[in-house]
């Protein structure tokens, strides 16, 4: 029998335990004496630490210990770069507790280990800070004029600035027949993960041994440094991951608390548990996106696209953390998009002000540079009186332009290429899902309410970073158990993977127990991050289901004493004429040979590509009067290589076009000009709600695989927000256009809009 | 975000209740569905030292309806009960609308009609729809039982003339005539959300056919809920069509006091207060006919 | 000093005794007194949904009540849902519909649907998106998640049927 599990929307092996309230998750986990940190943070966005008194809640009943950068030793490590790390960053590295100074809301001040959280917070109102308040800096213009420096020593508050290009510019410019200018704003919001972060670290300097639970997304990186920041061996420091309540990109990077939770249990002798509450995680917790963009366009007459040029701005907050430069970064580079932009050039800046830092959300500059470049294909079309659909279609890159070189847009990456692909047909898929030829926006509603539709194209890439390990091992009571250096985030990890080593092994895959993630289980992973998962780890699996097939086989020649190459692999044994030796037996075998029916892989993309992409359509319906703005519908086609489990690949989809339409409307970090932010609950950060929930056709195509995977995957999991400001952004404005107002910044809020519409004198 | 400590003690009469928190001095509060008392104490930005809980006062909870169509909402009421009860929608259809609105199921489930009166945010809709509705509100203290007008009630943002020690026993709503017209309209940013501004009206007519009484209230567009005495002076008098309707609506920026929030700006509340003045009144005209 | 208290209440069908602080969150006692962790906590100031339970039947935020309110009441967690190690009804439409993906978010949800199906058997899509309007998900975009109680319900009403 042959068992096909690729392509089936298969239930998922880890609902059992999430439906039934036997996850574990970080807070889930208790250890014998183990006590509680909690962290007292800045109040100030900018200020000199003058002195912290611990004496009174060191002495409070139920305390175990306390401390603050002076009871540390001199040289605390900084937090690494991971990515992006552009040279000057250097100068702008946090260490894990405010060290004389604090330089943003949240920052880390001082710690208190007690018998729990409730003690814990008590103590932490005992703590006596002298703050002199500094000036703060809370716009990118105050940090551009430098009036004030919040990190003296680098002598100036940009972070880092260069200029990318391709063609010429310039001369694209100087000759075109139609040029426009317009300034965007993405505005700064964040993952804000259902679970909040949390860590236990338990730290016996003796052993010695660091092990840390609650980690996720790259943990081979972590172990490496913390195991450098503790002066231990790599293989004494363990990072455990356990179930996790989402990531979006946000967790699982090394954050102040990854030191400060060791530190505290090296100190106190036992284990000890931080979790992030919602007030620490929405400043602690890295924000995104926040970015400024000047960009121009140049084209022919007939809209022929033939230059872009941009200005990046981007708001770092207050250091530069593992992110680098990623965000502003993949803004300029993805500026061009799926179309044929012959030259292009932008001047990337990266500002430090006084504000939590910055690092990677779900499609990160993707989603704000879709945003700036679909708004203005959609201006140029009005000014040029061509139909914004048809402009598209005249500048999207062909399957006969592909592959693309798209030039050296990142400073570091090397020379980028955009695979193989449709690009016109996606778009051209998606028009006729969402009826777009037969769309009338000034057609009578009924209702008193304008309608518009608007349509993004997008290109997302994935799969970037190193190498992935599989191990798959088969035991002689039946079970086969995978265990991956990939972490799961809870995107439906386990099921994937268990869904490859089932078809290519063709056994049940309710056999199969995942496990990932953690240190100890692999010798090297990767990790997961940039759509990455299924295409790595699930390739890494089939490479490993191979050669555990192969092994099989040698194993049951051996048995029957017989030539590997007579035997035949099938439905989970290993076949010679009538005779079969199922996997669980030749694991027996294997067994008292002394050794395991096991075999390992590691997949290696040689960091070759690819990118998904397609188009996304709006309708939105909004109220003149109020500005309330409702999507009434939404359309999207995506186009992945192949599909692992439909119904996973919708769920990315669609909660991807959710998270998206929150940074549309709703989600945003506000803050006042002394750098106080004022969204600190999920009362004031509004995340989207099932409150007018559009209805979604999501479209998953599988029209062009991947080359560089054998199993012809595309990243998934974040073609579903990328180009959602860009379409309800363009539908926003065709509903407007009677008044002829500029839909150029986010959030569109009630407020906002009407606010344009009064100026407008409606 | 744990709460401060606090001495927590149930009790199972008013009399209990008023008694204890005089004893525990001016940080005790009394403790009602807690769904806005407990958020604040998960923040320590509430510290009480002392919690009366009034979940276990069966006297607070009554709901009884007068021969005459006269309601009395016991303090400890839940918002669910206002939302659901088929007897309230019968006497008063306005307060269930509202308390629809109020937050989400859970919150609605342990929230109070008494607690959230006493709490006074100005932008919650049960505090606008008793004063719409010209409720009274029967406080109970050491000093004795004393009534007031929901108009004299509410003082400030999460402030009122509830004395230290008092609580608040029961709400009376007047009788609703059969024939009224009435109706409620919020704008905010997500279900359940406060009201970045919200309007409750209703009106009777005589036999002319004109407006003989109305009131109308606005939530969020101000420091308390607030009467909008102007456009009922436009209506009251006339007979209703959208015009007189719209005329209204142009007058409701004098009676209010808006103010700039992270959700939203004066000047949009201002312009929605006047646009949700026009709509609650078509609507409530509409339900009528 | 803190203020101590002994309660008793029921939890899915069995008696509990424990002694606790007046002011532990009903919530934190049953994570951390009576080890039911499938109760999550998400934002501790009743926004999110994440820690609902049913009390005497009702959904309620259990980071807004103090466990000593819950003294002789009769509380259900998502650990109660299951019937002698079965899938409920509510559970396997959730799963059969892939409404859930990290499923730190689901506890909550399956309480608020547990409750909202009760009062109401055979809802509309409207009534199912208001019913869990006060439940954040990250994940799903929450499509999925009201196709299961819709999903549920049918299910729930063909048992009842049987």
């Amino acid at each position: 029998m042959t068992r096909t599990y690729i392509g089936k929307p298969v239930t998922r092996l880890e609902d059992r335990r999430l439906l039934t309230g036997a996850g574990n998750y970080i807070d889930d986990v208790k250890l014998p004496g183990i006590s509680t940190m909690a962290i007292l943070r800045s109040p100030y966005a900018h200020a000199r630490i003058q002195s912290i008194d611990l004496e009174s809640a060191r002495a409070m009943e139920g305390v175990i210990d306390a401390f603050c950068a002076a009871d540390l030793d001199a040289q605390l490590p900084v937090i690494p770069l991971r990515l992006a790390p552009f040279d000057g960053f250097e100068r702008f590295l946090q260490r894990p507790i405010a060290v004389d100074k604090v330089r943003y809301v949240g920052e880390p001040v001082a710690v208190v280990i007690a018998e729990d959280r409730y003690v814990a917070e008590d103590a932490l109102e005992l703590i006596e800070v002298e703050f002199d308040q500094l000036p703060t800096i809370s716009t990118i213009e105050q940090a551009a004029a430098g009036n004030t420096l919040i990190h003296e020593a680098a002598g100036e508050n940009m972070g880092t600035r260069y200029t990318v290009a391709r063609g010429n510019a310039r001369a694209a410019f100087d000759d075109a027949a139609y040029t426009r200018r317009e300034r965007f704003v993405t505005n700064r919001h964040g993952a804000v993960p259902m679970e909040t972060r949390g860590l236990i670290a338990e730290f016996d300097p003796e052993a010695p041994l660091l092990r840390l639970h609650g980690a996720t997304k790259v943990n081979f990186f972590n172990r490496r440094h913390l195991a450098a920041a503790f002066d231990l061996p790599e293989t004494s420091v363990e990072l455990i991951e356990t179930d996790v309540g989402g990531g979006f990109g946000a967790r699982g990077e090394l954050y102040p608390e990854d030191y400060l939770v060791p530190i505290a249990s090296r100190r106190t002798g036992g284990p000890v548990k931080w979790i992030e509450d919602r007030r620490e995680n929405l400043t602690a917790t890295n924000h995104s996106r926040d970015i400024v963009c000047e960009l121009e366009i140049a084209a022919t007459a007939e809209g022929e696209i033939l230059g872009m040029r941009a200005t990046v701005q981007g708001d770092m907050g207050a250091y530069i953390r593992t992110n680098g430069g990623v965000v502003p970064s993949k803004a300029a580079q993805f500026l061009p998009g799926p179309y044929r932009v012959p030259s292009f050039s932008c001047d990337v800046q990266f500002l430090v002000t006084n504000k939590t830092p910055v690092g990677t959300f779900r499609g990160p500059g993707r989603f704000e540079a879709n945003f700036c470049r679909e708004r203005m294909l959609d201006m140029m079309a009005d000014d040029l009186g061509i139909d914004p659909a048809e402009l598209r279609q005249r500048n999207l890159l062909t399957p006969r332009d592909l592959p693309y070189r798209i030039g050296e847009l990142v400073p570091g990456d090397p020379d980028a290429t955009l695979d193989r692909g449709n690009y016109p047909a996606a778009l051209e898929h998606l028009l006729n899902e969402c009826g777009y030829a037969d769309w009338d926006p000034g057609a009578e509603t009924g209702d008193g309410r304008v309608r518009g539709m608007g349509i993004a194209c997008f290109i997302e890439s994935s799969a970037a970073g190193p190498p992935e390990s599989a191990r798959i091992t088969v035991f002689s009571n039946g079970g086969v158990e995978i265990r991956t250096g990939a972490s799961s985030v809870g995107q439906g990890t386990e099921t994937g993977l268990a869904q490859i080593c089932a078809e290519f092994l063709d056994i049940d895959m309710n056999r199969i127990d995942v496990l990932h993630g953690s240190t100890t289980l692999v010798g090297i992973g990767g990790g997961t991050f940039h759509s990455r998962n299924t295409v790595m780890a699930g390739n890494a699996t089939r490479t490993a289901a191979e050669a555990l097939k192969d092994r099989a086989t040698e194993l049951a020649a051996l048995r029957w004493n017989c030539d590997a190459r007579d035997l035949a692999y099938d439905d989970g044994a290993v076949h010679q004429d009538s005779d079969r030796l199922t996997l669980q037996e030749l694991a027996a075998f294997a067994e008292t040979r002394g050794e395991m029916l096991s075999a390992d892989a590691l997949f290696d993309n040689e960091k070759k590509m690819s990118y998904s992409y397609g188009a996304h359509a709006a309708q939105i319906a909004i109220d003149i009067a109020t500005g309330v703005v409702e999507v009434e519908r939404y359309w999207l086609t995506e186009e992945i290589g192949r599909a692992l489990n439909p119904a996973m690949v919708q769920g990315q989809a669609i909660g991807g076009v959710i998270q998206g339409l929150g940074g549309t409307f709703l989600d945003h970090f506000v803050y006042d000009e002394d750098g106080q932010l004022l969204t600190g609950s999920l009362a004031d950060y509004l995340l989207p709600t099932t409150s007018e929930l559009p209805d979604i056709t999501a479209i998953a195509l599988e029209n062009s695989p991947s080359e560089f995977n054998p199993m012809g995957f595309k990243g998934a999991g974040e073609g579903g927000i990328v180009a959602v400001a860009g379409a309800v952004g363009n539908a926003v404005a065709q509903a407007l256009k009677p008044y002829s107002v500029s839909i150029n910044e986010l959030p569109l809020t009630p407020d906002r809009l009407r606010k344009l519409l009064r100026g407008a004198g409606a | 975000m744990k709460p401060s400590r606090f001495n927590y003690y149930a009790v199972d009469s008013i009399d209990a209740a008023i008694s204890l928190i005089a004893q525990q001095g001016e940080d005790a509060r009394f403790l009602a569905g807690g769904q806005s008392l407990v958020p604040m104490m998960n923040f320590r930005v509430a510290a009480p030292t002392a919690l009366i809980d009034l979940n276990g006062v069966p006297e607070l909870s009554n709901v009884r309806i007068d021969n005459d169509g006269a309601l009395h909402i016991g303090a400890m009421a839940r918002t669910r009960q206002l939302e659901t009860d088929p007897e309230i929608a019968e006497a008063n259809p306005l307060i269930a609308v509202a308390a629809a609105y109020v937050a989400h199921t859970q919150i609605r489930n342990r929230g109070t009609i008494g607690g959230s009166l006493a709490h006074a945010d100005p932008a919650a809709e049960l505090p606008g729809i008793a004063l719409v509705c010209d409720a009274e509100i029967h406080l109970r203290g050491l000093s004795g039982a004393r009534v007031i007008e929901a108009a004299k009630f509410f003082d400030g943002v999460f402030t009122t003339a509830l004395a230290d020690g008092e609580l608040i026993e029961k709400l009376y709503f007047p009788p609703w005539p059969e024939q009224r017209c009435w109706a409620f309209q919020e704008i905010s940013r997500r279900e359940g959300d406060f009201a970045l501004v919200g309007i409750a009206a209703w009106f009777d007519m005589d036999a002319s056919g004109a407006i003989s009484d109305c009131r109308l209230a606005a939530i969020g567009a101000g420091d308390t809920p607030l009467l909008l005495d102007s456009p009922a002076q436009t209506l009251t008098g006339s007979v209703p069509s959208d015009a007189l309707f719209e005329k209204a609506a142009e007058t409701v920026a004098g009676d209010i006091a808006p103010f700039d929030d992270i959700h939203a700006s004066a000047d949009y509340r201002r312009e929605v207060a006047a646009v949700l003045v026009a709509r609650t009144l078509k609507t409530a005209w509409e339900r009528r006919r | 000093m803190s203020d101590r208290h002994n309660i008793s209440l029921n939890v899915n069908g069995a008696d509990y005794s424990c002694e606790i602080d007046a002011r532990m969150t009903l919530a934190d006692c049953l994570r951390e007194k009576l080890d039911l962790t499938g109760t999550h906590l998400g934002c501790e100031h009743g926004v999110c949904g994440a820690c609902t339970v049913l009390a005497d039947g009702d959904a309620v935020r259990s980071c807004l009540m103090f466990a000593v309110q819950a003294q002789c009441m009769e509380i259900t967690t998502v650990e109660g849902l299951a019937n002698n190690g079965d899938l409920s009804p509510l559970q396997e439409a959730f799963r059969d519909n892939h409404a859930l993906q990290c499923g730190f978010c689901t506890p909550g949800m399956l309480t608020t649907a547990e409750a909202f199906l009760r009062e109401n058997p055979s809802p509309t899509r409207a009534e199912t998106e208001s019913a869990i309007s006060g439940n954040l998900c990250r994940c799903t975009g929450y499509i999925s998640v009201v196709d299961a109680i819709l999903d549920a319900a049918d299910r729930r009403r063909d048992a009842g049927s049987e």
